[in-house]
């Protein structure tokens, strides 16, 4: 603590300006932080029509804000997974002459599981479970 | 009327409240080193010209940008095709960013080279580099403007990377973003910092980096420093005005003929409007100066031994880039000599590896 009355003045003042100069940034720095927007979680959606989805052929959905892959490949079978490569964030694509899901910002493959292949994603995708309800195509999120 | 000093009253009412003379007889003085490579000294004034030339395009291309997802890809649509010469201020704009990063690193290297980083010109090197940082950020940032698919792309590719940093990853991801995810937040935030925030940064910076430029003069090589030295004469010199001001203009007149070219015989491209519900599309890259780390990264595997591939090539791009800012305190000795093969070494290394793994990246 000071001893002095001088050193008391130059103490109150630099810690009445700091302190200003706190109370200044933080509202900034609280500011310059996006505020959480509450989205209503998405659990199930209905993609499209069956007509709409062509056999050996992928297609990018919604799912709520989130893209999705979803892959026909007989006229009764299908697959669909989250479309967010877990490497980077990018949308990944269905390769028909491979039968693959493939990212094409950093070349990552997946298989028809959405399980890694080769290159650089760290985790599979996300897989939604795919029903066909009357004529409509039904991703919904597992468990 | 001209007075009976010879010159007319008002350039006498300016000089004594501008103090004329003082700035005249510091021109008058400062000299410039001259020898045989004299030549690699214009880069930096290239790369100030080049910027001057962005903030002049920059501000022509804010009279028709409209910075929102819905209008901003329009908008540049509506600059190239309805706007007169609008093709060409973009493309100007587009052009002599790339060109100004090049310079900027033509002028870096050459600073490596040339030993200029050397005591007492550290706090140069380091407004230096991060002049540099900030013309990368300003790429960064204008990049995703246009809202194009590959724009789009290459901003959540960077900032998924800033969202890999340990502990601060996903704070600073959503501060970059706006959000959770890249969308019309995250273009108005780019707008914001692309015309308010690192022009601000930028000028502050600039002065500060030519203020020390002034402050200790044009370093020499220390070869041609020890030839003066053993010669006994005094070291070459030419006068910074006329002789160095006009050879720099020509380089600047050179400069801008390479860029109307460039701008006029190969317009940059608007791609297509970004869809955040299509896929990354087949031959996605970035800008050619963050090449070589879109390559590295797609070479590292998922996983090296215990830690992710993703994290272990931003710890290997985050340490690469502490020893390069940080050269003029490594690179001498505790006896003050100089590490000449590890300086050279790391300086012809960064090269080729910028060099090879950019062409890997572009060709692959």
């Amino acid at each position: 603590m000071p001893q002095t009355r001088r050193g008391l003045v130059s103490w109150l003042l630099g810690g009445g300006v700091t302190a200003s100069i706190a109370a200044f940034l933080y509202p900034v720095l609280r500011f310059m932080a996006p505020p959480p927007i509450a989205e209503a979680s998405v659990n199930e959606v209905t993609a499209g029509k069956v007509k709409e989805f062509k056999v050996n052929a992928g297609k990018i959905v919604k799912f709520g804000s989130a893209p999705a892959l979803l892959i026909r490949l007989g006229d009764d079978e299908w697959r669909s997974f989250s479309a967010i490569c877990t490497h980077l964030n990018c949308t990944v694509q269905y390769q028909e002459s491979s039968r693959q899901i493939w990212c094409a910002c950093h070349n990552g493959l997946y298989d028809l599981n959405g399980k890694v292949v080769s290159g650089p994603p760290p985790r599979p995708l996300e897989e939604f479970t795919v029903r066909v309800r009357g004529d409509d195509v039904v991703l919904s999120r597992r468990g | 009327m001209p007075s009976l000093r010879g010159k007319p009253p008002i350039v006498e009412w300016l000089e004594e409240r501008l103090a004329f003379d003082a700035i005249q007889e510091f021109i008058a003085h400062k000299k410039v080193p001259k020898h045989s490579a004299t030549m690699w000294y214009y880069f930096g004034g290239i790369t100030l010209f080049l910027f001057g030339i962005q903030v002049a395009t920059g501000i022509l291309l804010l009279l028709y940008y409209r910075p929102s997802a819905a209008e901003a890809y329009e908008s540049v649509q509506f600059i190239v095709t309805r706007v007169e010469f609008g093709w060409l201020i973009r493309s100007i704009h587009s052009w002599s960013a790339n060109l100004m990063i090049l310079a900027a690193f033509i002028h870096m290297f050459s600073v490596v080279f040339l030993r200029a980083y050397r005591r007492p010109r550290e706090l140069t090197w380091l407004s230096g580099v991060g002049l540099l940082g900030l013309a990368l950020g300003f790429g960064f940032s204008g990049y995703l403007l246009p809202w194009n698919t590959i724009s789009y792309f290459a901003t959540k590719v960077g900032t998924d990377m800033a969202a890999a940093v340990p502990l601060i990853g996903p704070t600073l991801a959503r501060f970059l973003r706006g959000g959770d995810d890249v969308g019309g937040a995250t273009l108005t935030r780019f707008f914001g910092f692309h015309v308010a925030v690192l022009p601000a940064l930028t000028t502050g910076l600039l002065m500060v980096h030519l203020f020390l430029v002034q402050r200790f003069g044009i370093s020499s090589p220390p070869r041609v420093e020890e030839q003066n030295r053993a010669s006994g004469h005094p070291a070459p010199e030419m006068p910074f005005f006329p002789n160095f001001f006009l050879r720099e203009l020509m380089a600047w007149y050179a400069a801008l003929a390479v860029l109307g070219m460039l701008a006029a015989i190969f317009p940059w491209e608007l791609g297509e409007k970004a869809d955040p519900f299509a896929s990354a599309p087949a031959g996605i890259r970035p800008e050619w100066y963050f090449l070589a780390p879109f390559y590295t990264l797609k070479l590292i595997p998922s996983h090296v031994w215990m830690f992710e591939g993703e994290l272990l090539g931003l710890l290997g791009f985050g340490l690469l880039a502490a020893w390069w800012v940080t050269l003029p305190f490594w690179a001498n000795d505790r006896n003050g000599s100089e590490r000449t093969r590890l300086l050279t070494g790391t300086g012809v290394a960064l090269i080729a590896y910028l060099a090879t793994f950019s062409a890997l990246g572009y060709w692959k």
